[in-house]
C-alpha cells in the first residue's frame, strides 16, 4: 500500500538533506513566515512544508500530478479533514496502549507486539475504506484516483476478515508446534512452525494417542534457567512469523504516517489559501516552462511574506520577461527593489513544489536549484573581511551550481570600490550566463549595470520614483540610471538643514 | 628421503627457545617478528624466529619451500587447510567444555570429519602442485600414502555413515508454558510460509527486519539436553552408532600431519607478512649466503619495521645500497642527522638475521655473509644526571662485546660515545675501531666522527644526504662516498576561483 501524493511514483523522503544552501534561502526569502502560516502552530506541518517546499522538483508531470492533487484538496477541504485525522488517532492510539516493535530482543515480543498494533490499526483502515466508498466520486486528480482505488482493492472485506482470524490464532493459546532436525554437534537446528494437522479441536489433546510415542517434561516451577530455555526455543521458532506481522505492522504504521506526512503538505496549503483569502489577496496556479526555455511573465506578482506581515494587501508587478536570462534590478532606495526580488524567489519556489503562488498569473521556466546570494552584515567572528566572506559564499554556491540553476544576487560585491566591484559582478555573472544559468541582479553598480548593452536577452526593471521623488513600490521595464536615489535621501536630509542653516543667516 | 620435518633438513632438530636474541630490539626486530607471529598465536611461532641458522644447507632447504609456497594456488590450499585444521582444534577444545554426553559426541564426530576433508583436500591439491622443493615433496608422498592407507578410508567411511543417521533424523517439539514434549514429525505444514504470504500485502517497501539473530553457536542447556534424550530414545539406532565411533577412535590426528600443520605456518607467517609489503611497491629477494665470504653486495634494500609502521601511510619507504669488496669490513655512515642512518645500521642488522633464518629479505638483491653472532650497540635513552656512568657503561658493554665476538661476528655500533667530549670520543672511537679491525668481523658504525671513516683500507664512508635544491629536505639515502663533514579585489576573487575563466571551469556545461 502506497500513498502517493506527493509523487506519482514514490514516497516523499523526510531523511533526504536539504539543499546545501537551504539555510540562505531559509532567511533571504523570509521562508519562515511561509512555513509558520502554512503550518498554524503545528510543529509537524511546520517540518513537513519546510522540506517538501525546499526539495524542489524539475519535472513538469509531477508538478501537475501535486497541482491537480491540490485543486482537489482546494475543493474537498472537509474530507481532506477527516482523512487527516485517520493517522493522527493511530499515533494518538499507539501512545495510548504503548504499542510498540521497536527495541524489542525477542520473537516472541515482537510477534504479540506487531499482533497489538494490527489489531488497533485495523479498525482504522476500516474507516478509511467507508471514507473511499463514499467521497471517492468527488476527486478528479490522478492522485486521489488511484489512491482511493487503491484503499478500495487492498482493503476488501475478506481480507481484513483473513487477517483477523490469523491474528487470533497467532496468540498460541494451545502452545506452539515446532518441528526440529540435528545440526552439528547433534544441536537442534532449522526450527520450524508448524501448523497441526487437525485444527478443529485443542489441538494439542488431539495429538496424544498417535502412533509415534511422545515423551514430555515438566519444568519445575523454580526453573527459571530452564524456563528460560524453553523461551528461546520458542523465540527461536516463531522468528519467522514474528518477522512477518512485525513487519505488516511496521507498513501499516508506516503506510499511516506516509499519509499524515503527505497529507500535512497539503494541509498546510490549504491553511495559507484561507489566510490570503482573508487578506483579499489573490492566487494562481502557475504555468511552468521546461528547465530549457527561459520564461519570466506575471501579473500582480507581490510579496508574500510581506503581505502577511504586515496583514494588508500589498503592490504587485507585472512583468514581461519571457526570452531573458539576465535581469538587472536597479533604482531608488526603498524602492521595492528587494521586494520584489523576493516575490520572484517565493513564487519560484513555491511552483517548483507544485503549490499556487501569489499573484494574478505567473509563469516561469523550471530551475535546476535556486540559490541566493544577498549582502550580508559584517561577519561577527571577524576572521574574514566582508568581501572575502561575500566570495566565500559565492565560492560555495558555485560548487554546487549546474546548468539551468537561478541565482538571485541582491547588492552583491558592493564591499569594495564601484569599479572593482563591477568588474567582479561582471567577470561571475558573465560566466554563469554562459553555463546556462538564470540571473536576477539587484544592483547599485552602475558600471556593472550598463555593461550588457544592445543584448536582447537582458531584461532591466527599474524602481520607480514620481517626480516629487517619492516611491511607488512598481518596478517599471527600464535602463539603469548613472545614479541610484541615495542622493535623494542625502538631499532630503542636508537641503533641510541647508535651508534651516539660510535661514539661519538670515 | 623420509620426511621429518618442513623446518630441519635432519633429524637433529634443536631444543626450541621462548627468548628473543639480545639485539632485536636495537634492531626493531622485536616489532618484525610481532608482527608476523600476531595473527598466528595459536601456532606459538616465535621459538622458530628466535633461532638463527649457520648452516647454508638447511638454509637452502628452507629458502626452496618459502619459493614453492610463493605460488598463490599452492598457498591458496595451504591456507585452507590450515584453517580446517584450526576448526578441527576448535571442536576438540569445545568437547572437553561441555557436559551433556550426546552432545560431547556429536561435535567429535563433526572434529573428525573437517580433519578427514581437511586432510584429503590437501593431499588431492599437492598432487597437482608443481613442487620443487625437496621437503614438500617427501610430505607429499607421505601424505599420499597416509590417504590411501585402508585405515584411513574405513575411518572416514564410518564418520560419514554416522553422520548420515543422524542428519535424516526430523523431530517435532510442542512448546507449552512450563512443560513440553517430543514426538515424531508427522508432515505437518509449515506456518511461517502461510502467516508470510496471509501478510504479504501489507510488508511493501522498505521495512525493517525483525529477525532476531538467534544464538547458533555451541552450546546447550538441560532443556535442549533433555529434548535430545527424548530424540535419542525416538531414534536408537542412529545414536547407537554414534557411541561406537568415538569409543573406537579417541585419536584420530597423525603425528606428523599434525607438526607439519604448525611448522608450514613459520613460512605462511612471514610470507603474508612481506605480502602487504610488497603491494607498497618495495622489493624482497633470496639471498645469496656464504659463511665464508665476506664481501657482500646489497641493492634496493630497506628497514623492514620502518616499512610495517609506514604501511598504511603515504609515506614512501626510501630503499638504500652497499657492498664491501676487497679488505673492507667496516661501513662508517655519518652525516646529517635525522637523515636515516640509524634506519641503515637496523637495516644492515635485519638482512643479515632475516637471511639466517632462510627468508626472503627486504632488498632488491642480496649476497650476504652468515655470521656466527650479531652485537649491536645503541643509545640507550640518555640520562644527563649521569654522564660519568653512562660512558662507563658504554666502555663495559662494548668491552663485553669485544670479549664474545669472533672474526665471524657482526658489531653493529650506533652513535657510541655521544656523550662525552668530541676529543675523548674521538680517541676512543679509534680505540675500539682498532681492535675491531684486528677482530676482521664484520661492522656498521654510525657516527658524527667522520674521521673514523678515512682510518684504513678496512673502511668504507657512507653518508646521509639531503636534497641539493633544499637542504632542510631529508632524502634518507645513504650513498657511498667520502664524509665532507659541512606570502586587491580581483586578487581575492582568484584566491576564491571565482574569475570568469575559474568558474566556467568549475561549473561544467
Amino acid at each position: 500500500m502506497k500513498v502517493l501524493l506527493l509523487y506519482p511514483d514514490r514516497d516523499f523522503d523526510p531523511e533526504q538533506p536539504l539543499p546545501p544552501h537551504a539555510a540562505d534561502l531559509v532567511q533571504d526569502l523570509e521562508l519562515n513566515t511561509l512555513f509558520s502560516t502554512m503550518a498554524q502552530g503545528d510543529t509537524f506541518v511546520f517540518d513537513v512544508v519546510k522540506r517538501v517546499i525546499l526539495s524542489s522538483l524539475t519535472d513538469l508531470k509531477e508538478i501537475h500530478y501535486r497541482q491537480n492533487i491540490l485543486r482537489d484538496c482546494l475543493k474537498n477541504v472537509e474530507v481532506i479533514r477527516e482523512i487527516y485525522q485517520i493517522p493522527i488517532r493511530a499515533q494518538e492510539s499507539k501512545r495510548k496502549q504503548w504499542l510498540g516493535i521497536f527495541g524489542l530482543h525477542y520473537p516472541s515480543s515482537t510477534l504479540s507486539g506487531g499482533r497489538s498494533m494490527l489489531e488497533a490499526y485495523l479498525g482504522l483502515l476500516k474507516e478509511l475504506r467507508s471514507i473511499a466508498d463514499i467521497h471517492a466520486g468527488k476527486f478528479e486528480s490522478e492522485g486521489f484516483r488511484r489512491f482511493f482505488g487503491m484503499i478500495q482493492q487492498e482493503l476488501d472485506d475478506a481480507y481484513l476478515a483473513t487477517v483477523e482470524h490469523h491474528l487470533k490464532i497467532l496468540e498460541f493459546r494451545g502452545g506452539v508446534l515446532v518441528s526440529a532436525e540435528l545440526g552439528k554437534g547433534n544441536e537442534g537446528t532449522n526450527y520450524v512452525l508448524r501448523k497441526p494437522n487437525e485444527d478443529d479441536r485443542n489441538w494439542v489433546e488431539r495429538l496424544l494417542p498417535k502412533r509415534s510415542p511422545v515423551y514430555s517434561f515438566k519444568l519445575h516451577p523454580r526453573d527459571d534457567h530452564g524456563a528460560r530455555a524453553l523461551g528461546e526455543l520458542r523465540d527461536q521458532s516463531l522468528n519467522q512469523a514474528a518477522n512477518a506481522v512485525a513487519q505488516a505492522a511496521e507498513h501499516v504504521e508506516s503506510f499511516l504516517n506516509v499519509l499524515r506526512r503527505e497529507l500535512a503538505f497539503y494541509m498546510g496549503c490549504l491553511n495559507l489559501a484561507v489566510k490570503l483569502d482573508q487578506l483579499g489577496e489573490p492566487i494562481a496556479f502557475p504555468e511552468p516552462a521546461p528547465v530549457g526555455e527561459r520564461r519570466l511573465s506575471c501579473q500582480g506578482l507581490y510579496d508574500m511574506t510581506l503581505a502577511l506581515t504586515m496583514q494588508r494587501k500589498v503592490v504587485g508587478n507585472n512583468v514581461a520577461g519571457d526570452g531573458k536570462d539576465l535581469v538587472i534590478i536597479t533604482g531608488a532606495n526603498q524602492g521595492g527593489k528587494s521586494t520584489f526580488l523576493r516575490s520572484v524567489g517565493l513564487a519560484q519556489l513555491m511552483m517548483q513544489c507544485g503549490m499556487f503562488v501569489p499573484a494574478q498569473s505567473f509563469s516561469a521556466n523550471l530551475c535546476r536549484g535556486l540559490f541566493t546570494h544577498y549582502k550580508r552584515e559584517e561577519d561577527a567572528s571577524m576572521q574574514s573581511g566582508k568581501l572575502d566572506e561575500e566570495l566565500g559564499r559565492m565560492s560555495a554556491i558555485v560548487d554546487t551550481l549546474i546548468p539551468d540553476a537561478m541565482i538571485l544576487f541582491n547588492e552583491s560585491f558592493a564591499a569594495t570600490n564601484e569599479h572593482e566591484g563591477s568588474g567582479i559582478a561582471r567577470q561571475v555573472v558573465s560566466a554563469l550566463r554562459e553555463r546556462r544559468i538564470k540571473v536576477l541582479f539587484v544592483t547599485h553598480l552602475y558600471e556593472f549595470a550598463h555593461s550588457f548593452p544592445g543584448q536582447d536577452n537582458v531584461l532591466f526593471l527599474r524602481a520607480e520614483r514620481n517626480p516629487d521623488g517619492t516611491r511607488t513600490f512598481k518596478l517599471i521595464e527600464g535602463e539603469p540610471l548613472p545614479t541610484s536615489y541615495g542622493p535623494d535621501l542625502y538631499h532630503r536630509v542636508f537641503e533641510a538643514v541647508a535651508v534651516v542653516e539660510e535661514d539661519e543667516k538670515r | 628421503m623420509t620426511f621429518h620435518s618442513i623446518l630441519w633438513d635432519s633429524a637433529g632438530v634443536p631444543p626450541e627457545t621462548n627468548k628473543q636474541p639480545a639485539y632485536f630490539g636495537d634492531l626493531n626486530l622485536d616489532q618484525v617478528i610481532e608482527a608476523i607471529t600476531a595473527r598466528k598465536q595459536e601456532y606459538n611461532l616465535k621459538p622458530f624466529f628466535y633461532r638463527p641458522l649457520r648452516d647454508v644447507e638447511t638454509i637452502r632447504y628452507r629458502q626452496e619451500v618459502m619459493q614453492d609456497l610463493e605460488d598463490a594456488p599452492l598457498m591458496a590450499s595451504i591456507e585452507a587447510y590450515a584453517e580446517k585444521m584450526t576448526i578441527v582444534r576448535r571442536y576438540l577444545a569445545l568437547v572437553e567444555k561441555l557436559d551433556f554426553d550426546y552432545h560431547k559426541k556429536g561435535w567429535f564426530l563433526e572434529a573428525a570429519l573437517v580433519y578427514f576433508n581437511a586432510v584429503i583436500e590437501l593431499a588431492d591439491n599437492l598432487s597437482q602442485a608443481n613442487l620443487r622443493s625437496h621437503s614438500l615433496q617427501a610430505f607429499r608422498k607421505y601424505l599420499a600414502n597416509y590417504v590411501r592407507s585402508a585405515e584411513f578410508e574405513a575411518l572416514r567411511t564410518e564418520a560419514q555413515q554416522v553422520k548420515e543417521g543422524l542428519r535424516n533424523v526430523k523431530y517435532c517439539v510442542i512448546i507449552k508454558s512450563g512443560q513440553f514434549s517430543v514426538r515424531n514429525y508427522e508432515g505437518e505444514t509449515n506456518y511461517s510460509v502461510e502467516i508470510e504470504k496471509i501478510f504479504e500485502k501489507f510488508r511493501q517497501g522498505a521495512v525493517k527486519n525483525y529477525l532476531v539473530d538467534l544464538r547458533e553457536s555451541a552450546g546447550m542447556n538441560h532443556i535442549e539436553a533433555k529434548i535430545l534424550e527424548f530424540v535419542a530414545r525416538l531414534f536408537p539406532k542412529p545414536f547407537a552408532a554414534l557411541d561406537q565411533f568415538c569409543s573406537r577412535h579417541s585419536r584420530f590426528i597423525d603425528e606428523t600431519i599434525r607438526t607439519f600443520d604448525r611448522e608450514i605456518q613459520f613460512y605462511v607467517a612471514y610470507l603474508e607478512f612481506i605480502a602487504d609489503i610488497r603491494r607498497k611497491g618495495l622489493p624482497f629477494c633470496y639471498p645469496q649466503v656464504s659463511t665464508t665470504r665476506r664481501e657482500e653486495c646489497v641493492r634496493g634494500a630497506f628497514d623492514l619495521a620502518l616499512a610495517h609502521v609506514l604501511l598504511y601511510t603515504k609515506t614512501p619507504v626510501v630503499c638504500n645500497d652497499f657492498y664491501l669488496q676487497g679488505p673492507e669490513r667496516i661501513i662508517v655512515v655519518s652525516g646529517p642527522n635525522q637523515g636515516g642512518k640509524t634506519t641503515f645500521a637496523r637495516m644492515f642488522g635485519q638482512l643479515h638475521y632475516l637471511a639466517s633464518l632462510g627468508c626472503p629479505v627486504p632488498g632488491r638483491e642480496a649476497r650476504l655473509f652468515l655470521p656466527d653472532q650479531i652485537f649491536t650497540h645503541f643509545e640507550r635513552e640518555e640520562d644527563i644526571r649521569n654522564l660519568r656512568g653512562k660512558l662507563q657503561d658504554d666502555l663495559v658493554r662494548i668491552h663485553d662485546i669485544l670479549a664474545r665476538a669472533t672474526s665471524n661476528s657482526i658489531l653493529i655500533l650506533n652513535e657510541i660515545f655521544a656523550s662525552t667530549t668530541l676529543e675523548d670520543a674521538v680517541f676512543l672511537s679509534k680505540q675500539i675501531m682498532g681492535r675491531i679491525m684486528t677482530l676482521d668481523a664484520l661492522c656498521v658504525w654510525v657516527t658524527f666522527i667522520d674521521e673514523l671513516s678515512r682510518l684504513s683500507e678496512k673502511t668504507v664512508s657512507m653518508v646521509s644526504t639531503v636534497d641539493p635544491q633544499n637542504p632542510a629536505l631529508r632524502t634518507f639515502k645513504i650513498v657511498r662516498k667520502p664524509a665532507d663533514g659541512l606570502a586587491y579585489a580581483l586578487a581575492i576573487a582568484q584566491k576564491h576561483r571565482l574569475t570568469y575563466e575559474q568558474i566556467k571551469e568549475r561549473i561544467q556545461p
